[in-house]
């Protein structure tokens, strides 16, 4: 059977983005289909009837979801440009701060950006504080995988391209250069890296839409 | 030829003295997240040693091992830790692939993927419904309630474990169901696992139970109801205060 890779998912998104950033890296032929959010697809239900999100990969009329899992099955079943590494205490390593991103990082950046005021000050300094273990895991080297782009730098995209938007659009920054410069580094070095820069959706679309959907205050329900 | 004979002798020697190298759990009682550990290990036939923690008082070792979330189960394997229950698990699976826990088909393990991450999201719920009352428990019970339906009409299907006919992560991943919730059940006074309305997930329970690593390893049920009952109380009283 010829292969068939299908990929349903939102240019917004940075968990769509992420799957596609795999599939272009290990250049996977694929074809996509760009769901509206507001209104989801009788297919996209049927691929995904638990959670109803994007993105969903279907290999061969399998659907596969949850960005992070799809990574791990593109990496297991196409082997050129791994995106794991291939010691077991690297991978558990990479494992653990891909959670770390969107289990940890990503709720309390959000509370930091449009939280309650009266809490503002404090869930800015606990976004800081855990932005700064990912300071100190990037230290020098080019990208969390290392040489190349690995699992943990597409799983960051949010960190490395997201977050910038989404701190014009609440008024509040936190990854600053002074206290954040290597991690804005890796920020720098990963939005220019090819395979990347490509699959950025482009910034003043991303903007107007986040102002225009959910004006000044805004969400990362891009899913 | 000779290079390469030398390369792969140098590797399995190696990896077999990694593997018999020490290996040492930082668990809790009763936490069914340091259990999930310990069901993997002796699952898999893998001698560790057990060191228990203090959670009102964390060792400097558990403190050096899990410097950002400063929570067990850590698991040090040659003096390298790795954090997480699930991430565990996944190290324990590659690094000692007998009892395979996981399948061997890459879109299987993304199915059960899938059920890790779910369990993982999920979960949380239920101790919500422990610690809470009001109107934060009220949700907290709905959502156990329907993270249980989901399980039972998508996760399960018609064989006997999650792993198919023998249990696997995702067994593992659940197994807080199938016993500490029947204990928070108590303590709470309400009953959110109905046998009638879960038959599946109750045939389930019983199954996994029977598994002898698990029926051999799991905390005392009364011990348990004590433990956490007192703990509840302290917890909604400090609460009260504030």
């Amino acid at each position: 059977m010829a292969e068939e890779v299908l990929l349903f998912g939102a240019w917004g998104s940075p968990f769509s983005r992420r799957v596609e950033m795999a599939l272009k890296l290990k250049g996977i032929q694929y074809k996509y289909f760009e769901e509206d959010i507001t209104n989801k697809s009788p297919t996209l239900l049927k691929y995904n009837p638990i959670h109803k999100k994007i993105p969903v990969l279907v290999h061969n009329g399998k659907p596969i979801a949850e960005s992070q899992v799809i990574l791990e099955y593109i990496d297991e079943t196409w082997k050129g440009h791994p995106i794991f590494p291939k010691d077991p205490y690297e991978r558990a390593n990479a494992r653990f701060w891909a959670k770390f991103i969107d289990e940890k990082c990503l709720p309390v950046i959000h509370n930091a950006l449009w939280g309650e005021e009266k809490q503002h000050e404090n869930a800015v300094k606990e976004a800081c504080e855990l932005l700064k273990h990912l300071e100190d895991e990037i230290g020098e080297k080019k990208y969390f995988g290392g040489e190349a782009i690995g699992f943990v730098d597409i799983v960051a995209n949010i960190i490395g391209f997201w977050l910038g938007i989404f701190e014009e659009t609440s008024g509040t920054k936190l990854l600053t250069r002074v206290e954040f410069p290597k991690l804005s580094n890796w920020a720098d070095v990963f939005v220019s890296s090819s395979g990347i820069k490509e699959n950025l959706p482009p910034k003043d679309k991303l903007i107007a839409y986040l102002r225009t959907r959910f004006g000044t205050r805004s969400t990362d329900a891009s899913k | 030829m000779t290079s390469l004979v030398e390369l792969l002798t140098y590797l399995s020697v190696s990896l077999s003295s990694l593997s018999m190298a020490e290996l040492k759990l930082l668990g809790s009682w009763p936490s069914p997240f340091s259990y999930r550990v310990i069901w993997a290990l002796k699952l898999k036939g893998i001698p560790y040693e057990y060191i228990e923690e203090d959670l009102s008082n964390k060792s400097p070792l558990l403190l050096q091992h899990s410097p950002v979330y400063k929570k067990i189960p850590v698991l040090l394997h040659a003096g390298k830790p790795i954090c997480e229950s699930m991430i565990i698990l996944e190290y324990i699976e590659e690094f000692w692939p007998q009892i395979p826990l996981l399948p061997f088909d890459p879109f299987q393990r993304a199915i059960a993927r899938f059920w890790v991450k779910f369990a993982d999201d999920k979960i949380p719920a239920m101790w919500i419904v422990y610690r809470s009352s009001g109107k934060e428990q009220e949700k907290a019970m709905k959502d156990t309630v329907e993270m249980l339906r989901v399980i039972e009409e998508h996760a399960l299907g018609s064989k006997k474990f999650f792993g198919g006919e023998e249990i696997g992560m995702v067994d593992i991943a659940f197994g807080q169901i199938a016993e500490w919730l029947g204990v928070i059940e108590e303590i709470v006074g309400v009953k959110l696992l109905e046998d009638h309305t879960f038959p599946r997930l109750h045939a389930w329970i019983l199954n996994f139970k029977e598994v002898p690593v698990i029926r051999d390893n799991l905390p005392d049920h009364h011990e348990m109801f004590v433990f956490f009952k007192r703990r509840r109380e302290l917890l909604l009283s400090s609460s009260q205060d504030q």
